[in-house]
């Protein structure tokens, strides 16, 4: 079902408030101007045991200025929704872009912003791809969904504990810029999770088993039977639960694994997602972020991972937290290669740095998490391609001898260039000649980037692929947050280090 | 649109309008300025202002208090009567809330309370920013590229409620992180340092420090991975510790899912956790580190309620002497747990009763020791063990014997901070200190280094 933009954002003054700017910027002799005015409404809602233990419901309105001028990035934003604000905005966003290029100059620098070509778009309106508008739902109808959820796992042998949460965000973006692109844009989204808990009373050994739902760009329907069966994975939480309260802890060393989309779409995210950002492989994030063992120079060249390994970067996947009609610099959504048949082949982009690295049209990365944050180059949905032809999770189990089957994200960790990661999950189980023999406790896989991805030796089937994602990518200073998906199909890891977390502790 | 300048206005404005039960109002009135860097050269800059309002609307009923909270920036006179209605009809959604508390009351009125809000601005960098490009000129001179950010935020908080609470709190909160590389990129140094105002910030002097770190980072020995004795410094151990008070819920460990369980039931307060004369604690007076004085709670959490809004602090030992003293509760989950109200606070000390430096630790050192400069990337990996895993980031040094021979590759650490207040062999001297993890959300600490004769290193990291 086509939803159309909100009435109440578009009775906004959008058009007069960008014209306002626009010309303002343009009278001062800036060669670029964009306005973006954005209403971005987030909601959650939090249960412990089933009952409620705290709400919120925030809006955030407001607009930003940015500027080419001199050579320079301005920038400003406001919040008053008049034509006086908004070319003071402007102004100051001009301001900004003198004051910044006074101090290139005097550091020396003849670099100059230049932004890569765009087609105009003229007059365009995006919407995501929804249902039901979670904001439209009553609140007692969510809680009330919730408090159900939690009552069924409390119920269950076993379950000492449930925490419940839910978060919606509905976004509305208004864009328009000097060269005539105008984008009026909707997106919604919805995050719910569930964990269940176990004590021990006598040992006082404790764990937990969280839902894999991931978080996905639907409306209410998504749980209400749209796109997940919550029914089953509620009824298999506390038996499950309960087998990993009994499991044996596991024996650290280097095993086969098999790991299933709900777990592999965060390292796709830590190790392929933010290494192939350009603005990190160039050295603007260097101080925070990090910067990417995959440097500009090895582009075309570098051995990411093993022939099967094909990567894409796209803002279009239908449900995409990522997904978007135009980005923050009023740049087509497209999709593109990353890795192909295991070299790096390109990498995530915005205007400015497509330009300053010869690479051509922008791929629509820049974006930014609210009205008040300059846009900058995020992250697109990073995917891993299944193999059209390729085997079910059963079957690539079935190739294993000695191994482990990885279910469900849960710690992770990576470092500044991304070579070094550690992950564990919600569930481990054993693989003993091609069959899953119960499960194990206390695993965390560690390794390098490139020997990992060298080290997949087969990606499973259309059938197993599942768009992974989060909210919560956090990148640049001042902090800004994004939310992005990421598909994959099962895959076949052999060799890789296994630690055993206790041991770890020093247990 | 009409605006209603002052914040105190709104809030009055607010509570008028309150139809429920209860109304608690906070307006959060925020300034800010950033520079930041790269390469020598500023790259990104920026100044914003802002408010947002906080309606929380509670609902009597038959089985409890329901609350409902609505924020929204940029509000306005309009606004108001919508929002309102708005946390109005969130509460009577929501069903009882399980942490339904009377509001507080009986709390006296700040005596600011009606006066304009402080507010920050490009000026605060005034002698800051000339002395940075000054730091440029002998990096490029010297060698080095400089990376950073600088940020200073400033944000007047109201609070009112329905029961006559009239509040004010100003929160000032300032960090400098500059990072010195070679050229190439394979050496790298940080220093970082968090500030009120930015008067006691020296660029000249943190680039001095960094310069002295790159020489040392010129020579270059591999160690594998293993258990090394390793002096934390006190960013690395705020990091530490800020994570293991944030996992120090008084309901939480009731509930048997923590580190601060008792196996068969309760907490581990009263148990020893170090046998070094360790005290950790909050103090919203703490000099050069002062936080809200009294609860501001936006939403209720695990650690958090909105009843509890306005409720005053007062300074708390959460482990004395190296004994666990206190967790953090709301009214709520001490009412659960039956031990005493200690909501958590916006700093963190902790004092060991040493007297050296840093560099008198490095001194002090008898055979090999690593020098970790900060940790990066911190997450819990084993919440019964509170095991963390995170890197070692931008210079490990290899010290013997006192003297700094060289930079070690980066490390990948598993360890939890519970464990590492039990393994400690020596405190230093407090020093107030950046935390460079959880700098984003939590910025005012006083911490000693801490010697550890065994900190785990899993593996190595090649990253710089």
């Amino acid at each position: 079902m086509a939803h159309e933009v909100d009435q109440s954002f578009l009775a906004l003054p959008l058009r007069a408030l960008a014209d306002a700017a626009l010309a303002r910027a343009r009278a001062l002799g800036a060669v670029h101007a964009d306005f973006r005015l954005e209403r971005v409404r987030g909601a959650s809602w939090r249960l412990r045991d089933a009952r409620p233990a705290g709400t919120s419901d925030t809006t955030d309105l407001g607009f930003a200025v940015r500027v080419v001028h001199g050579g320079a990035w301005g920038f400003a934003s406001g919040v008053d929704l008049t034509m006086d604000a908004a070319a003071k905005v402007a102004s100051q966003a001009v301001a900004m872009a003198k004051l910044s290029a006074k101090v290139i100059a005097a550091a020396g620098s003849d670099e100059r912003v230049e932004l890569a070509d765009e087609p105009v778009h003229g007059e365009r309106t995006w919407v995501s791809a929804y249902e039901r508008d979670p904001f439209d739902v009553p609140d007692a109808e969510k809680a009330g969904l919730l408090a159900e959820w939690s009552s069924r796992l409390l119920a269950a042998d076993g379950v000492a504990h449930v925490d419940a949460s839910l978060m919606t965000v509905h976004e509305n973006k208004f864009y328009a810029d000097t060269a005539g692109t105008v984008t009026t844009q909707q997106r919604v989204r919805v995050h719910p999770q569930l964990t269940a808990v176990a004590v021990d009373g006598t040992t006082g050994e404790f764990d937990s088993m969280r839902t894999i739902a991931p978080p996905v760009g639907r409306g209410w329907e998504y749980l209400t039977g749209t796109g997940w069966d919550w029914d089953s994975e509620l009824e298999r939480i506390p038996g499950l639960l309960a087998e990993k309260m009994r499991a044996p802890s596991v024996e650290a060393g280097t095993y086969d694994l098999v790991v299933d989309p709900s777990n592999l779409w965060l390292t796709i995210h830590e190790s392929i997602g933010h290494a192939t950002e350009l603005d990190r492989a160039l050295g603007y994030e260097a101080a925070y972020a990090g910067t990417s063992f995959a440097t500009f120079d090895q582009l075309g060249k570098l051995a990411y991972g093993s022939p099967v390994m094909n990567v894409t970067g796209d803002r279009t996947a239908e449900h995409g937290l990522a997904t978007i009609g135009y980005d923050d610099e009023g740049v087509e959504a497209q999709s593109w290669d990353l890795v192909k048949d295991g070299t790096l082949v390109g990498y995530q982009t915005d205007r400015r740095i497509a330009k300053l690295t010869g690479l051509g049209r922008s791929n629509g990365c820049a974006y930014a998490d609210s009205p008040e944050h300059v846009p900058v180059q995020r992250m697109a949905n990073v995917s891993l391609k299944p193999d059209p032809g390729g085997l079910s999770t059963e079957d690539l189990i079935g190739g294993v001898e000695r191994g482990i089957y990885v279910v469900g994200d849960r710690s992770w960790s990576i470092d500044m260039q991304r070579h070094n990661f550690q992950f564990t999950g919600q569930r481990f189980f054993r693989i003993e000649n091609g069959r899953l023999a119960g499960q194990l406790r206390d695993v965390a896989y560690q390794a390098t980037t490139t020997d990992f991805w060298g080290s997949m030796e087969k990606v499973g089937g259309p059938q197993t692929y599942v768009l992974g994602g989060a909210f919560n990518c956090g990148k640049a200073q001042p902090g800004q947050v994004a939310a992005v998906s990421h598909g994959c199909p099962s895959a076949l890891f052999r060799g890789v280090n296994i630690l055993n977390t206790t041991q770890e502790a020093g247990r | 649109m009409s605006r209603v300048s002052k914040p105190y206005e709104i809030v009055e404005r607010a509570l008028e309008l309150s139809t429920a039960d209860g109304c608690v109002v906070i307006a959060d009135e925020n300034s800010s300025a950033n520079l930041r860097w790269a390469g020598n050269a500023l790259t990104t800059n920026g100044v914003t202002r802002g408010r947002t309002l906080t309606v929380i609307a509670t609902v009597d009923g038959a089985e409890g208090a329901a609350s409902g909270v609505v924020s929204r920036s940029a509000v306005t006179a309009d606004d108001l009567e919508p929002l309102v209605r708005a946390a109005e009809a969130a509460a009577r959604g929501a069903g009882p809330a399980e942490d339904a508390q009377p509001l507080v009351s009986g709390v006296p009125a700040s005596a600011d309370f009606t006066d304009a809000p402080a507010e920050t601005g490009s000026d605060v960098f005034a002698d800051f920013a000339p002395a940075l490009g000054d730091a440029f000129a002998r990096a490029r001179s010297g060698g080095r590229e400089l990376y950073g950010f600088a940020h200073h935020q400033l944000t007047s908080t109201y609070v009112g409620t329905s029961t006559g609470l009239r509040l004010r709190h100003d929160q000032p909160n300032g960090t400098l992180e500059l990072n010195a590389k070679s050229p190439d990129r394979t050496r790298s140094a940080w220093a970082g340092r968090a500030t009120r105002d930015f008067k006691d910030v020296d660029p000249a002097a943190l680039d001095a420090e960094l310069a002295q770190r790159l020489g040392w980072a010129e020579r270059r020995i591999e160690l594998p991975a293993g258990r090394y004795e390793t002096l934390l410094p006190p960013t690395a151990v705020a990091d530490l510790l800020i994570y293991q008070y944030w996992s120090a819920g008084a309901r939480d460990a009731a509930e048997g899912r923590t580190v601060f369980s008792r196996p068969g039931g309760g907490t581990r307060i009263g148990e020893t956790l170090s046998e070094l004369p360790l005290t950790l604690r909050s103090d919203p007076h703490a000099p050069g580190l002062e936080s809200a004085p009294f609860v501001i709670a936006h939403a209720s959490g695990d650690g958090s309620s909105v009843f509890d809004n306005g409720l005053p602090l007062a300074p708390t030992d959460w482990i004395k002497d190296g004994v666990l003293e206190r967790l953090t509760t709301t009214r709520h989950s001490a009412g659960l747990t039956g031990l005493p109200v200690a909501p958590a606070m916006d700093n963190l000390v902790l004092d060991g009763g040493g007297e050296r430096s840093l560099e008198e630790m490095v001194a002090a050192t008898t055979g090999r020791a690593l020098l970790l400069t900060c940790l990066w990337y911190i997450r819990e990996v084993d919440p019964a063990t509170l095991l963390l895993t995170g890197l070692t980031r931008d210079g490990v040094y290899l010290v013997e014997d006192g003297e700094v021979l060289g930079e070690v590759n980066n490390f990948r650490f598993n360890e939890s901070p519970v464990g590492l207040l039990s393994r400690a062999s020596e405190a230093g001297r407090t020093e107030k200190t950046l935390p460079r993890e959880w700098g984003d959300y939590f910025t005012r600490a006083a911490m000693p280094a801490l010697r550890i004769p065994d900190f785990h290193m899993s593996s190595v990291s090649r990253g710089v």
